[in-house]
């Protein structure tokens, strides 16, 4: 079990319901990323069945594993899937020197309706400048029901990120969201570590949530103006690329999600759902 | 191929922030049959037009209007593909 102060709070994990993703720049140091790279490029790294315990994953000598074993990686990972999620299957990707053209954008696996989600980690053992792609995701993809390369027809889009980070850099993935390797513009391979953990816990406050209290559900001005930056306001958050219509949606979809996760069956957004669910049956009494 | 000249077609599809044609460009993509560009994902992070009413006004001609099709029952709060998907077109007269 990881220190509590290594756990993501909760409006971290707001975030990462509204977006779908959580980034960590720079948080693995040299020394691993170096000896990440040096694996990589000897032949790359042993894999596992799927299903297996993520804790016989990896045993030492691995630097994947001193990576993943990280306090904060741990912390990050069982604030979302839990202490001893299972290993899906993991991946080193690589995009080649002055490619063509780059990945057509999709979802990972298959249409997924679940509320429980996995998780994907990307990691990045070395820089990444911009000509040379970054992996390219979209915000707030992740509850569009789409399977893998349907959405391959869609090139760009407002508010998309292209990962430009520095070495030793991770992103964690809702397993629904939309992304692409960007093309690699450079005479250099690049290389990205991803793996995806299935939660083998009930996904419910497993994150420090010594932060959550009765405000942070309780119902609030509608259309006041504020500027907030609490749990409501994160998960109200409209993405620049969402239509109006849909991008609404996106918030019940999010409130949901927050439900699943927080067991508070009553927190609304703005009062999406609050008020969809008031339908009265009791009688006015003469 | 014989030698002259040949008309072919560009394309532009524009995701639009409603069904209206000039309200705002969300999302876009281009195919160019002249070949002379090479569109491919996560190539721009600027929007060719602010409006699909801009393309409109540049010389675009509209191949395809999004029809608008009520939510399947059971699946009217379900998000998926992108809506409002304008397609365009501009004949361009090449050298073959």
């Amino acid at each position: 079990m990881s220190d509590k102060q290594h756990l993501l709070d909760s409006r971290q994990m707001a975030e990462f319901v509204a977006r779908g993703f959580l980034r960590f720049d720079g948080i693995v140091p040299d020394e691993i990323n170096r000896a990440v790279m040096d694996a990589f490029e000897a032949g790359g790294i042993s894999s596992y069945p799927a299903g297996t315990p993520f804790s016989e994953c990896y045993p030492e000598p691995s630097p994947i594993g001193a990576m993943l074993r990280l306090p904060q990686v741990s912390g990050i990972l069982e604030s979302l899937v839990g202490p001893d999620p299972r290993f899906d299957h993991h991946a080193i990707h690589k995009r080649l020197p002055n490619e063509g053209k780059a990945q057509g954008m999709h979802g990972d696996s298959i249409i997924d309706t679940r509320l429980h989600f996995d998780l994907q980690l990307m990691y990045f053992p070395h820089d990444v400048p911009l000509e040379m792609g970054g992996t390219l995701l979209l915000p707030g993809s992740h509850f569009r029901r789409i399977n893998e390369m349907e959405v391959a027809r869609y090139q760009n889009f407002l508010g998309q990120i292209p990962m430009v980070c520095e070495a030793g850099s991770i992103l964690v993935l809702h397993h629904g969201i939309w992304h692409c390797g960007r093309q690699n513009r450079t005479d250099r391979m690049r290389y990205m570590y991803k793996i995806r953990l299935n939660p083998s816990v009930r996904q419910l406050r497993l994150w420090n949530t010594d932060d959550l209290n009765d405000e942070t559900g309780a119902h609030q001005p509608i259309f006041a103006g504020e500027k907030r930056d609490d749990v409501q306001a994160i998960l109200a958050k409209m993405e620049p690329w969402y239509e109006a219509g849909d991008g609404r949606l996106e918030i019940v979809n999010r409130t949901l999600l927050w439900r699943f996760l927080t067991g508070d069956e009553n927190f609304d957004v703005h009062y999406w759902l609050t008020r969809l669910e008031n339908m009265p049956e009791n009688r006015l009494s003469a | 191929m014989a030698s002259g000249k040949q008309r072919r077609q560009k394309l532009l599809i524009l995701y639009l922030n409603t069904s209206a044609l000039d309200s705002d460009v969300k999302g876009w993509t281009m195919y160019d049959g002249t070949g002379r560009e090479h569109h491919t994902t996560g190539d721009s992070d600027r929007r060719p037009y602010a409006t699909g009413m801009d393309a409109l006004l540049d010389g675009w001609r509209v191949i395809q209007f999004p029809q608008l099709i009520p939510p399947y029952p059971g699946l009217e709060y379900t998000t998926s593909f992108k809506k409002n998907e304008y397609i365009f077109e501009k004949l361009e007269t090449i050298d073959s």
